[in-house]
């Protein structure tokens, strides 16, 4: 009855390590712009999210609590796209389940990326494939730490659209931590910034 | 065929000591840094063993189960210890012993008794003259697979901390994302008594076999016994890294399937 209410994301004062208390709702199919000076607690607050460390405050998922999650499937549905990715085995088509080729398609790689030695990849190739592995999991919320910083403009924009489409598509959320103001305002509706662990601004213009 | 033991004697033991004394000095000429911990480790060799001589000497004059039992016990603290002093990054708490404890605990007595009760069979099964020695050889072979394969998971997943969360990001259970390190690890633990069973016979003859053929034993005796201590050694060398290794994995991660490194500290903190 109340379906409308409830946000995709809520963060309820959240802590952890110096930062905190941070509140913030996420509407379902919104992305949020994040930004801050780095060490100012943004990847923290992802990582809190994503419960890949231990914090305090609670967080809910289409109104579910964190807790009340098994964390792998919580960390399935919150996908965090960690600012440096990683990579453990030899092949890159060992770090997929499907061949998900539309996606590779998208972001300018062909199905044969997927017998790629991972060591030949550059750091962009990285970026965009480890995107597309964690699309694999066809996450409600996506959770992106700075997603184009190793890309030209070219590959920044073509995933700017694969984002906004799987958003648009699916109704999934988005926070985006990023440091260029004019991609912010293209790809996010809502901004905050993220000042010695404080969440400050209300949504408004970078 | 009687080959009459020759017993040593003090002067023969200084004979030998010679050398060693020889070779810290060498190692003090090359500045290798060493000196002083070979001769403390060779005064400790000595120390160490008169005393379980005489302890010996006591424990086997009585076969009572209470004495064996807390000689094995004094074992098992000194060989979890020592377990725990091996670590560059050892559990916090009561983890870091209590982990090397019971798995050599699990894996040594469970084996020793074992070989005790229905190998060799004698009686009663606890006879300190069999236990005691059996039981030593068993703890320091398990205490080094299991120190390696301890030391060995949490210094990669130290080191591979960052792909390790990278994994649980996607939605890897803990053991899926510390599976590789967890099996490299116990395979660390368990390749040197392979490797020493492979190779007994042929490179090296096996200190307790030496020491048995040097007492007077006819060699084949010895080389039967042999046998079984390096079968049970494997075996609990083996089943210990496998528990050591499989609890410490999970102790790195909490319920909530994230890594949790603040339970290792660096030693020497």
């Amino acid at each position: 009855m109340e379906k409308q209410s409830v946000p995709r994301l809520r963060v309820n004062n959240l802590f952890i390590h110096d930062v905190g208390p941070v509140s913030l709702d996420v509407e379902k199919g919104e992305c949020v712009g994040l930004s801050g000076a780095s060490g100012s607690g943004k990847s923290l607050f992802l990582r809190a999210i994503a419960d890949i460390e231990p914090h305090g405050g609670t967080i809910c998922l289409d109104g579910t609590e964190q807790a009340l999650i098994p964390a792998p499937a919580w960390r399935r549905q919150v996908g965090l796209l960690p600012a440096e990715s990683r990579w453990w085995s030899d092949t890159v088509g060992d770090h997929f389940s499907t061949s998900a080729a539309g996606g590779f398609n998208r972001l300018g790689f062909d199905a044969g990326i997927l017998t790629w030695p991972v060591s030949r990849l550059s750091s962009g190739e990285r970026q965009r494939l480890a995107l597309l592995r964690l699309m694999e999991n066809q996450p409600y919320l996506l959770l992106l730490d700075e997603p184009t910083a190793n890309l030209d403009e070219e590959n920044s924009a073509k995933v700017e659209e694969l984002i906004r489409s799987y958003r648009e598509e699916t109704g999934a959320a988005v926070v985006w931590v990023g440091h260029q103001r004019a991609q912010l305002y293209r790809v996010a509706s809502r901004f905050f910034a993220m000042d010695s662990g404080r969440m400050i601004g209300d949504g408004g213009a970078p | 065929m009687t080959s009459e033991t020759i017993f040593l004697t003090p002067t023969d033991l200084s004979l030998a000591a010679l050398l060693v004394i020889a070779l810290a000095l060498v190692s003090r000429r090359m500045k290798l840094g060493l000196a002083g911990q070979i001769l403390m480790a060779a005064f400790r060799t000595t120390v160490q063993l008169c005393l379980v001589g005489l302890v010996l000497k006591v424990v086997f004059a009585s076969i009572h189960p209470f004495l064996v039992a807390s000689m094995a016990v004094v074992m098992l603290v000194a060989a979890a210890r020592e377990v725990m002093a091996r670590q560059k990054r050892r559990f916090v708490g009561w983890w870091g012993f209590g982990m090397g404890a019971v798995s050599m605990f699990v894996s040594s007595f469970a084996v020793t008794t074992f070989a005790l009760a229905a190998i060799i069979g004698v009686d009663p099964w606890y006879t300190p003259q069999y236990a005691i020695p059996l039981l030593g050889m068993m703890l320091g072979n398990t205490m080094t697979g299991i120190s390696l394969g301890l030391d060995r998971l949490t210094e990669s997943a130290w080191e591979r901390r960052s792909t390790i969360e990278g994994r649980l990001m996607l939605g890897h259970t803990w053991s899926e994302a510390i599976g590789e390190i967890r099996r490299t690890s116990v395979r660390s633990a368990m390749i040197p008594t392979i490797n020493s069973m492979a190779a007994a016979g042929l490179v090296s003859l096996p200190g307790m076999m030496t020491g048995q053929i040097l007492a007077g034993n006819p060699p084949l005796e010895a080389v039967k016994y042999q046998i079984l201590i390096m079968f049970i050694i494997s075996a609990g060398t083996g089943f210990g890294a496998l528990i050591a290794v499989w609890t410490g994995a999970r102790r790195l991660f909490d319920d909530r399937h994230r890594l949790r490194l603040d339970r290792l500290k660096t030693s020497g903190q």
